[in-house]
């Protein structure tokens, strides 16, 4: 399974070359307990034209401290699938079990992080991540403990700036904290750098995975973004839409820890076209249609004719 | 420049312009008051006597029309009488500014004409003492009735078709009934205030309390809130600068409400002071009353703005 990328220029590695320290990292994390367990999984919703399966018999494993991206394209319903996992939706049928326990309704044991901030405008950044701490009752000092976290995000400086004060990567770090604080088995993230630039983003990439890597935490992330997928993924779990069926389960071959470096190893390219190829097959573009009906709406003696 | 623009769509002038503006929408309406009132040929179409001359039913003072003037000039000079004089004038409806202005200082020093009637700050306290019982008790309940009908399905079908309804019946036609039930001094004029607040209320406070944003209850449910949570750290804590301004907005329908009110049963407060001076034809005086309404209504409601912006500091963008 040991892949020489240097000595074989002309042909690619396949996404399933496993180098040996990555092949021998899977099989430690597969013999770690599991977190979260989906069991034919399914989701129907009832709309004017009858019911529509927006899930349909998932299953997967999520192990303790994996980072797990889920991504598919749009309509596939990985965002149903993570409002199932934290209890905000209910599902058809099947079962999702949180360290073998059946999971009912949301709960302080699964942190969300949405894609939309959603820190409580009306509290300052302490407070907010406070919140958790004080609704669930939990002993110690709860100001103490929300302050360590923030501290942990970076966020010292601005713990008694109101929300609208920060830019869109330091809220979505309040609300990693506030998650974070309230110590979930797991926490779920809903495409939560998708509203950010792209330089942001990166940041938050890394600062995510510098989090990960120090405290206990396992992590469902949900995204659209192949880089981002690869990039930051133990596993990828690719979902296809109509119905939002696993389509495969991957193993990023990448080795970890990751660096931006990785983004142009051949490990990283190979597993890019091939999740690519799943979402987007060839085929099916053609077959919607998604080509534009052009012409030419330059004038002829435009001064500038053609722009090559 | 598309950006110095007076007539930009949807974009906000300069400071300086926008402060210009509105001191013009005060400035303009009183501009025009001033120009007819002070300056003749405009409008003036009566003539004020200051001199009767030898017309016999003239008196110093009296308000004619210019035609019957006119008229009874030419007749009085061709007869060889002494012509009566005067100036061009407005109607006695329409006062001068300086009169109002001088009206809104002695109509406060100006004894009441009996004695068991009020002074006009006794009149204004009675009004403002109304209308704060009024809306303070519609308040107390529409207020939490709107965030629970806001909240839960439950209290929103229970009322809200109901009051739905109800808020369509128009607060006076209880005139009657009230000062019936509640006799009448001051309660049926508060239970007006209340009859015609609290149903719009119950509606607007339920309304505003359905605009917070779901995803923030999502949130603290991911974060362990149970229902008590949800209503008393997210959902009113965050609606509570809307709920602010929704008072204000309301407030202002219970003044409409008052001038009602206050003619139920014996005429009482500004609108009975109102009546009495418009009956003694002292315009000066009406005038100078309705603007105090104005004036009390603006100054609360700036108050308030002013409050909420200190005590909602995390509210940005709201304007006044």
């Amino acid at each position: 399974m040991n892949v020489n990328v240097t000595d074989s220029p002309g042909q690619a590695p396949s996404y399933l070359d496993q180098t040996e320290a990555v092949s021998a990292r899977f099989d430690r994390l597969k013999k770690r307990p599991v977190v979260l367990e989906v069991k034919g999984l399914g989701k129907t919703f009832d709309s004017s034209q009858g019911p529509v399966t927006a899930l349909k018999d998932i299953n997967f494993k999520v192990h303790q401290r994996e980072f797990v991206c889920v991504i598919g394209p749009s309509g596939c319903g990985k965002s149903t699938l993570i409002r199932i996992l934290a209890g905000l939706e209910q599902a058809s049928g099947g079962a999702v079990l949180l360290d073998g326990k059946p999971v009912d309704g949301p709960g302080p044991d699964r942190g969300m992080v949405f894609q939309g901030y959603t820190l409580f405008p009306w509290l300052t950044v302490k407070k907010n991540v406070m919140f958790g701490l004080q609704v669930s009752g939990r002993s110690g000092l709860p100001e103490q403990e929300a302050l360590q976290w923030i501290d942990l995000v970076g966020l010292s400086k601005f713990a008694n700036h109101y929300p609208h004060q920060l830019s869109g990567g330091m809220k979505q770090r309040v609300a990693i904290a506030r998650a974070l604080a309230n110590q979930p088995r797991i926490l779920l993230m809903d495409e939560p750098f998708g509203a950010l630039d792209a330089q942001t983003q990166a940041r938050m990439q890394s600062h995510l995975m510098e989090i990960w890597k120090n405290i206990d935490i396992t992590i469902v992330f949900i995204t659209h973004d192949l880089d981002e997928a690869i990039y930051l993924a133990d596993r990828i779990l690719v979902l296809k839409a109509h119905p939002g069926e696993v389509q495969e389960i991957i193993e990023v071959p990448v080795p970890q820890p990751r660096s931006p470096d990785h983004l142009e190893t051949p490990e990283f390219i190979a597993t890019k076209k091939h999740i690519e190829s799943l979402i987007h097959p060839k085929s099916l573009d053609e077959e919607e249609g998604e080509h534009l009906n052009m012409m030419r709406m330059v004038h002829v003696d435009d001064a500038v004719g053609d722009i090559f | 420049m598309a950006h110095s623009s007076w007539f930009a769509v949807r974009q906000a002038l300069a400071p300086r312009r926008r402060f210009v503006l509105s001191l013009m929408s005060f400035g303009l309406p009183l501009l025009i008051w001033c120009l007819v009132s002070y300056v003749p040929g405009i409008w003036h179409p009566m003539i004020k006597i200051t001199d009767p001359g030898s017309a016999s039913y003239f008196s110093d003072g009296m308000l004619l029309n210019k035609d019957l003037f006119y008229k009874e000039q030419i007749r009085l000079e061709k007869e060889g009488k002494a012509p009566p004089q005067g100036i061009p004038a407005n109607p006695v409806y329409l006062p001068t500014p300086g009169a109002v202005a001088t009206a809104f200082y002695t109509a406060f020093t100006t004894p009441p004409q009996r004695r068991d009637e009020k002074w006009l700050y006794q009149s204004l306290g009675d009004s403002i003492s109304v209308i704060f019982l009024g809306f303070l008790i519609s308040s107390l309940i529409a207020i939490p009735l709107g965030i629970l009908a806001g909240t839960f399905d439950l209290f929103s079908r229970l009322t809200e078709p109901f009051v739905e309804f109800f808020r369509y019946l128009p607060a006076p036609a209880f005139g009657a009934l009230a000062v019936a039930i509640l006799g009448i001094n001051e309660a049926p004029k508060i239970a007006i205030i209340v009859i015609g607040t609290f149903f719009q209320q119950v509606l607007v406070v339920a309304n505003t309390t359905r605009k917070i944003d779901a995803s923030l209850l999502e949130a603290a449910m991911t974060l362990g809130a149970n229902r008590l949570h949800l209503l008393f750290r997210v959902v009113i804590p965050g609606m509570l600068p809307d709920l602010f301004r929704d008072v204000r907005v309301l407030l202002g329908w219970a003044w409409t409400y008052l001038i009602v009110a206050e003619m139920i049963g014996a005429s009482s407060g500004i609108t009975w002071f109102i009546t009495q001076q418009a009956r003694y034809k002292n315009f000066d005086n009406v005038y100078a009353a309705i603007m105090m309404i104005g004036f009390i209504g603006i100054t609360t409601d700036l108050l308030l703005a002013w409050l909420s912006r200190r005590i909602f500091p995390w509210q940005r963008g709201i304007k006044a």
